[in-house]
């Protein structure tokens, strides 16, 4: 895939960082950012790059629920499950969504379109249950909210 | 050293400063239990069971990970400690299967010992597994992920002890597993085959791929005969299956041993290690004398030629082209002693016993290990899969009688025995080069230099005014800076800091091998190397060159050393390999 190539940019960065301490999430930030997940050919050219193991890269990825090892939907789905939110019914929330797309959470729609995640507090307790698409926050979400906000985002 | 007072238990204990909590009970003869600490490894407290108490004070330490301080009055074990203890476990083995029966740490295992132990009869919290796939990819160890208890020992191994980076924790909580990243399987991953991860696991999550079964059944096939061939480190080390001394020599017992098993031919690798120190013995004088590539590096491990084909390819023309003994044995068995007992090589069937999870890998590793036109050697199994077959045939092995290995294939010198010690190959093909070199023995055959368990060790040679620079490394984590200095030196254009170097890939060198008994630690390890050292001084002959078996094959079938037909049966080449094979 042509998209999954280091961009100038990325390899200025990351020659910014080479030597400086916790490059290593520093970089990885920047990377999916710019892609959105981290391609897996990325992440082995960080590691020559960074000279760091491949093994320690995969370590911080997948220790982290922020990083993403796989292409997210054109739209994403992020419906919080901190304490509050989760008292609420958010829970509920994902369970509507997996029900209206046919898929289960970190999973992404047959045509690329929307993917759903739990994610930690997003921090707006008071419109528990919370979620927000593409960063566009829905505060106070019911379950028959849910077809809406499908309906408002897709094909866009 | 500055000495710090403190009590465990109300006794009186002096300890140096630094030392932990857990080694400082130990001087007192009070035992912590625990389950992710190893004495290789930086105690990082994972699993929780070493707590302690210190007066004074309310919270609970981890004996592995907290240095002892002066003044500390130190509680080992009391109720309230013994109940923390006993959660831990229940704790770990609500997530572990019981399926202890069929296990292969069954009977050695850390966790099942510390149950019994503790009395734990069932489990107050709710079961749950992971249901993960086993990794059998490699051939040489498998990876249950099941059976993990996430102590982490494996990966640290990996990591710190080997440089191999093929495990890391991937996950987090109660999801982190340990496997190679980026969804690859053991074998895709650059895991070198090392086995120290099988041998530091404390539980059966990772284990070598045992294959006897197939060992057996190549000795109920009646047109089949069977050749076996020890490898050094394993008369020293099997013993301890059998409830021995660490380093007690059982070589005439392994003989007969295996001829009670059924094999029709008892060979020993050490004969094969005299063969391979006039091959590389050889191969380095022509070198050194006539302007090679240099340092000659020493191919005979496994995990480190795979290492090196994966890491350090820039060395590859340094590599001696030497096979390893195992698979010279293999390739002479199925070539000289088939064609000096008239059997054909097609139905021979060569089994070898190693210390070593890599060598499983070796037997196929590249085309030239057919020299022969077959597998020079069909199965290579560990030495605690040997116990086990020992175990499996009723012998009893501590009052075997001891019996001798047979003719052609089965004599060594005392430098062969010694491959099984870090240091030791390099000591064996010193003996020999200068033989070669001066066409002198000799006096004394002793390199003390070359001896013992610093990761690195060099020392400079003088071969009668001749200066050949050596070094010596063991555990793979270790290489790194050793190749770092040739390669430094030859980007500045200096002359080569070392002529001849060995590496070999684990702790000790193969006395410390990924196939021996469980439970090594840098004491046992000692002990096993001493055993070795005996087996050397306790030989007449302590040069290769001296092996008359040695001499006779060269005369009836070889030629001479680095002769065309020795090319063709004993040597090999290396080529670049991907870390990732995906």
């Amino acid at each position: 895939m042509p998209e999954n190539k280091l961009t100038a940019e990325l390899i200025s960065f990351i020659e910014e960082w080479k030597e400086k301490e916790g490059n290593l999430i520093m970089v990885l930030h920047k990377v999916q950012e710019h892609f959105g997940y981290i391609p897996r050919e990325i992440a082995f050219e960080v590691a020559d790059r960074l000279d760091v193991p491949v093994a320690k890269i995969y370590g911080v990825i997948t220790f982290y629920h922020l990083f993403r090892l796989t292409k997210p939907g054109k739209n994403q789905i992020a419906v919080c499950m901190g304490t509050a939110c989760y008292l609420k019914g958010g829970e509920d929330l994902i369970l509507e969504f997996e029900r209206l797309l046919g898929v289960g959470i970190n999973t992404v729609t047959d045509d690329g379109e929307f993917s759903i995640e739990a994610v930690r507090c997003i921090g707006c307790c008071g419109l528990a249950p919370v979620l927000t698409v593409n960063g566009k926050v829905y505060g106070n979400v019911k379950t028959k909210d849910c077809k809406k906000i499908l309906a408002h985002f897709k094909g866009k | 050293m500055n000495k710090i007072e403190l009590e465990i238990n109300g006794i009186p204990v002096s300890v140096e400063a630094g030392t932990t909590i857990l080694d400082a009970a130990k001087q007192v003869g009070v035992k912590i239990p625990t389950l992710c600490y190893h004495s290789d490894l930086e105690p990082w407290a994972a699993c929780g069971i070493c707590v302690v108490k210190v007066e004074g004070s309310p919270k609970m330490l981890r004996a592995c990970a907290t240095a002892a301080a002066p003044g500390m009055k130190i509680i080992t074990h009391d109720p309230e400690i013994v109940k923390v203890r006993r959660t831990v476990l229940e704790l770990t083995l609500s997530t572990h299967p019981n399926d202890c029966l069929q296990c292969g740490r069954n009977g050695n295992c850390e966790l099942q010992t510390l149950s019994e132990e503790f009395g734990i009869r069932d489990v107050p919290y709710e079961e749950r597994l992971r249901d993960l796939p086993v990794d059998n990819s490699t051939g040489s160890i498998v990876l249950n992920p099941e059976k993990c208890i996430s102590c982490g020992r494996c990966t640290q191994v990996c990591q710190d002890m080997q440089n191999v980076w093929a495990l890391e924790f991937i996950g987090r909580g109660d999801d982190t597993r340990m496997a190679p990243a980026a969804d690859v399987s053991l074998d895709e991953s650059p895991c070198i085959k090392c086995g120290q991860c099988s041998a530091h696991c404390p539980v059966g999550a990772i284990y070598e791929n045992d294959q006897t079964r197939l060992v057996w059944n190549a000795i109920e096939e009646n047109k089949k005969h069977c050749v076996v061939q020890i490898a050094p480190a394993v008369r020293v080390a099997i013993g301890e299956a059998f409830g021995m001394e660490p380093g007690e020599l059982m070589t005439g017992q392994l003989y007969a041993a295996l001829r009670r098993i059924g094999f029709d031919a008892i060979f020993d690798t050490n004969f094969s290690a005299d063969l391979t120190i006039l091959e590389e013995g050889s191969e380095f004088v022509q070198r050194f004398t006539e302007g090679g590539v240099l340092p000659q590096i020493t191919s005979c491990c496994p995990a480190w030629t795979d290492y090196m084909e994966k890491y350090a390819t820039d060395f590859i023309p340094n590599f001696s082209s030497a096979k390893s003994p195992q698979q010279m044995l293999g390739a002479m068995a199925k070539t000289y002693y088939a064609e000096q007992s008239n059997i054909e090589a097609k139905d021979m069937f060569v089994v070898s016993v190693m210390p070593c999870t890599a060598k499983k890998f070796e037997v196929n590793r590249c085309e030239s290990m057919g020299a022969s036109g077959f597998q020079d050697v069909d199965l290579s199994i560990t030495t605690r899969e040997l116990a086990r077959m020992i175990k499996q045939a009723g012998i009893d092995f501590k009052t075997l009688q001891e019996e001798k290995a047979d003719s052609l294939l089965g004599e060594y010198s005392g430098a062969g025995t010694i491959f099984g010690v870090t240091g030791g190959v390099m000591e064996a093909a010193l003996r020999s080069a200068y033989f070669l070199i001066t066409k002198e023995d000799l006096e004394d055959v002793n390199f003390m230099d070359v001896r013992g368990m610093e990761g690195i060790k060099a020392a400079e040679i003088d071969i009668k005014g001749t200066r050949v620079r050596i070094a010596v490394a063991h555990q793979m984590g270790h290489v790194e800076a050793l190749l770092d200095t040739i390669r430094a030196a030859k980007e500045n254009g200096e002359e080569t800091p070392y002529h001849f170097i060995e590496v070999m890939a684990c702790r000790g060198g193969c006395i410390g091998g990924g196939g021996q008994p469980h439970g090594a630690t840098d004491e046992i390890r000692a002990k096993r190397t001493a055993g070795i050292y005996t087996d050397d001084e306790k030989s007449v002959r302590r040069c290769s060159h001296h092996n008359p078996m040695i001499t006779k094959i060269y005369k009836d079938f070889l030629g001479e050393p680095m002769s065309h037909k020795a090319h063709e049966l004993l040597h090999t080449g290396y080529q670049e390999r991907k870390v990732y094979k995906k």
